[in-house]
């Protein structure tokens, strides 16, 4: 599954990110590593961009680039 | 405490005059109060300008501390030294000295306490270039109040640099940060970490060729270490050479080459350097960070589960954003009533006292008038200003990009540029300040360069005025006045996203980043801060854009004025008014536009009162009275109307009808004729060529579609 795919406050762990190399090492360098736990933990009113729990933080991402992070639900 | 938000400079002290002040940079992510502890240890001493070679602006101190000369050096937030926006491009040419940067002596990390790994994540990568390093862990009091517990002293050995917990927003721990800062600089060179990144054997190869390869190209002496360092940071942020990307084309080869070999042999150098480094940062905080389970954010979720809220959220977002408006458009009147009435006052107080004649002019219709051109921007901007930082320091502003993004990205603009493009409805100025609320300069000039499209306030005494001179009040019952007004509105939307979808694909045309937007916990507003950003923009205003708004207002009233006209050669009943503007250099440049203009139904008297417009869209209608001769008149004034009704072209046609009326408010809607907000754009992005580029394409715009409204209506059998 893929981020995309996590129900709304349900905790996953992270598998592997892909897409453009560019964003692909944003994610990375945010945080979005291979083991790290992500919550899902909402999308915005329009459908669209999404909101995540990693690290103690909160980062939002739009649903084509959470696409493309491999989760794995915890 | 708050600091004082005005006073004298400290007098430097001490420091010999010819010793070089040290460098030092403050990085750090976003939203960690970097720029509040900046400002708490810059004092008053601030001063803004720009970064070498861009267009990015930035502030600086010197300042004296334990008597030591520094230069404090804000750089933009980021969250690597790997990141390729124009700003954070910034962050790294400063570390690394590159691009006319000078290699700073020491640098300042301002981390978040209460999310320690991915404040640190940066801290690494600056250790591991060997910077000297001191790491402010901002936001303390923060922490001990989620309980989350941190042993200073441990992270401090662990990483091998001085750690201070402090917060910006209460000054606690600043004595003794500046005297770690103190120290460190006295002492820079000794003590550093020998912190690196522990990548697996297999890449070592590609690691140290790309070190060779870099070696000439980033300055200073690297020692094996920071050469290391240097060769994993090409091996991840290095890309093909561009105008953007000044790397040497040789040098981006090479690397490209190594990480195409890398990726040959499976191996994936950004995932494991970044693995690495959070790898290290998780084990080490383990054993030194203890929280509370759960977020340690009940309070701010819940204020999250009402304010993006599917349905509330929206509905209190649109609350807040007419309040906003309402705020800007209405209660700001009584502010700028009083302005204008102090200057008013001001000018007849001038113009009693001063003997009659030109200078007297002089004074009270250009210097108080265009003094007061300024000032009269102030209510508007501060009530902006406040309300923005409100939004900024609570964390408001985030979820604002959030709810808008959906939105603002179907024509390329970023979510924030929402609280702008409102604002412009009531008046360009503060709005074209306020878009400094987003970080990267390419969504900030698209939005700048759209907001003038919006209908200003300003426009709409001359839409009140053609609508009641030439349409009828209801057309086959249809109340048809209401229905032009309200048309001139959509148009202007309309307009407006059209021209950021299409400037946003030609001339600002950039790199379609995703998103990846922090929410940040709610926190209660600093009133420092935030009185500190009003201030700081409005002086902004008032000192450079002031100064051109000036001049302008000086030299339009040249035009309107000269040359004088002596009324004694006046026939008896003549308005010396109307006679010194019909013979006034504006007028021969209403002349000079009149060949332009004609296609669009305009004669060279509303060629005059377009030259009058570039003070303030309204003064068209004040212009249009003295050329008409009808002395003082407003948008409200019958004789006015009844003057634009009767008007004709020298062979007896009406010059007026209702669609020529439409044509000019068309032009109106669309051509660039405020001089303030072109001050604005030139003071913000700190470049004549933004707002002459304005200029071209607001204007050609104005009179294609004018063309057509006019030329396009006759031909339909309108005229």
């Amino acid at each position: 599954m893929t981020l995309l795919d996590a129900q709304k406050g349900q905790w996953t762990t992270v598998v592997s990110v892909g897409g453009e190399r560019s964003f692909r090492r944003r994610l990375l360098e945010m945080g979005f590593i291979a083991g790290t736990p992500v919550r899902m933990v909402g999308v915005a009113p329009m459908g669209d961009p999404m909101e995540f729990e990693l690290r103690g933080g909160r980062l939002s991402i739009r649903k084509a680039e959470a696409g493309v992070i491999e989760v794995a639900p915890t | 405490m708050n600091q004082p938000l005005v006073s004298l400079p400290r007098r430097r002290r001490r420091s010999s005059p010819d010793a070089p002040r040290k460098r030092v940079v403050v990085l750090g992510n976003p939203n960690t109060g970097k720029t509040s502890l900046f400002n708490r240890l810059a004092g008053t001493n601030l001063r803004v300008g720009n970064y070498p070679g861009v267009t990015v602006e930035h502030t600086a101190a010197d300042v004296e501390l334990d008597g030591v000369a520094l230069e404090l050096v804000d750089l933009p937030g980021t969250y690597s030294l790997c990141g390729r926006s124009a700003e954070e491009r910034i962050a790294i040419d400063a570390l690394l000295g590159l691009e006319g940067h000078e290699r700073p002596d020491v640098a300042v990390l301002v981390a978040d306490a209460t999310q320690l790994q991915r404040s640190l994540y940066v801290a690494l990568q600056v250790l591991e270039l060997r910077v000297p390093l001191l790491i402010a862990l901002n936001m303390s009091d923060e922490a001990l109040a989620q309980r989350v517990d941190i042993d200073v002293a441990g992270l401090s050995a662990a990483l091998g640099v001085p750690v201070v917990a402090c917060s910006a927003r209460t000054g606690d721990g600043f004595d003794d940060l500046q005297a770690r800062l103190a120290w460190l600089v006295a002492e820079a060179g000794r003590g550093l970490s020998t912190w690196k990144t522990e990548l697996p054997a297999a890449f070592d190869h590609a690691v140290q060729a790309a070190a060779e390869a870099v070696s000439g190209w980033l300055p200073g002496d690297a020692g094996a270490a920071r050469a290391r360092a240097e060769g994993i940071w090409a091996l991840m942020s290095v890309e093909e050479s561009s105008e953007e990307e000044p790397t040497p084309p040789a040098v981006a080869g090479r690397i490209l080459a190594l990480r195409a070999e890398l990726a040959a042999a499976g191996l994936d150098v950004d995932a494991a350097v970044a693995e690495a480094r959070y790898g290290w940062l998780d084990s080490t905080l383990a054993g030194l960070v203890t929280r509370p389970p759960g977020s340690g954010r009940g309070v701010s979720d819940r204020i999250d589960a009402v304010l993006v809220h599917p349905v509330w959220g929206l509905a209190i977002f649109l609350v807040f954003m007419t309040l906003l408006f309402q705020g800007l458009f209405s209660w700001s009147d009584p502010a700028i009533g009083f302005v204008e009435s102090v200057f008013g006052m001001l000018g007849a107080g001038a113009a009693g006292v001063l003997p009659d004649g030109l200078f007297e002019e002089f004074v009270v219709n250009g210097v108080i008038a265009g003094v007061g051109a300024v000032v009269v921007f102030l209510p508007q901007i501060l009530l902006l200003f406040l309300l923005i930082g409100l939004m900024e320091d609570s964390g408001y502003m985030a979820r604002v990009a959030y709810l808008m993004d959906r939105i603002m990205k179907s024509v390329g603009l970023h979510g924030r540029a929402f609280v702008p493009l409102l604002s412009g409805f009531a008046c360009a100025v503060p709005a074209i300040l306020a878009t400094r609320t987003m970080e990267r300069r390419r969504d900030r000039f698209l939005t700048m360069m759209v907001v003038p499209l919006t209908t200003c306030s300003a426009r709409l005494p001359v839409y009140t005025l053609l609508i009641a001179a030439l349409f009828p009040a209801a057309f086959k019952g249809i109340p048809l006045q209401g229905l032009v007004l309200a048309f001139m509105y959509v148009l202007s939307v309309v307009t407006a996203l059209i021209a950021a979808a299409v400037i946003g694909r030609t001339v600002l045309k950039g790199r379609n980043e995703p998103l990846l937007l922090e929410l940040p916990p709610y926190r209660r507003p600093a009133p420092g801060t935030v009185l500190r950003m009003m201030w700081d923009r409005s002086k902004v205003f008032l000192t450079e854009a002031g100064t051109v708004i000036l001049v302008c207002t000086i030299i339009l009233w040249g035009l309107l004025s000269f040359p004088r006209v002596d009324p004694q050669t006046l026939p008896a009943g003549a308005d010396v008014a109307t006679a010194t503007l019909e013979g006034s250099y504006a007028a021969d440049l209403g002349h000079a536009l009149e060949p332009v203009i004609a296609p669009l139904g305009f004669d060279w008297k509303i060629g005059v009162g377009l030259v009058g417009s570039f003070a303030a869209r309204e003064v068209f209608v004040a212009t249009m009275g003295v050329v008409y001769g009808l002395g003082e008149v407003d948008e409200e004034s019958g004789s006015l109307r009844d003057r634009i009704r009767a008007e004709e072209w020298p062979d007896g046609r009406s010059v007026y009808s209702p669609l020529v009326g439409l044509s000019l408010m068309v032009f109106f809607a669309f051509a660039a004729q405020c001089m303030s907000t072109l001050a604005a754009v030139r003071r913000e992005t700190r470049s004549w060529r933004w707002p002459v580029f304005m200029v071209v394409y607001m204007n050609v715009l104005a009179w294609v579609a004018s063309f057509v409204v006019y030329q396009g209506g006759r031909a339909l059998g309108l005229g």
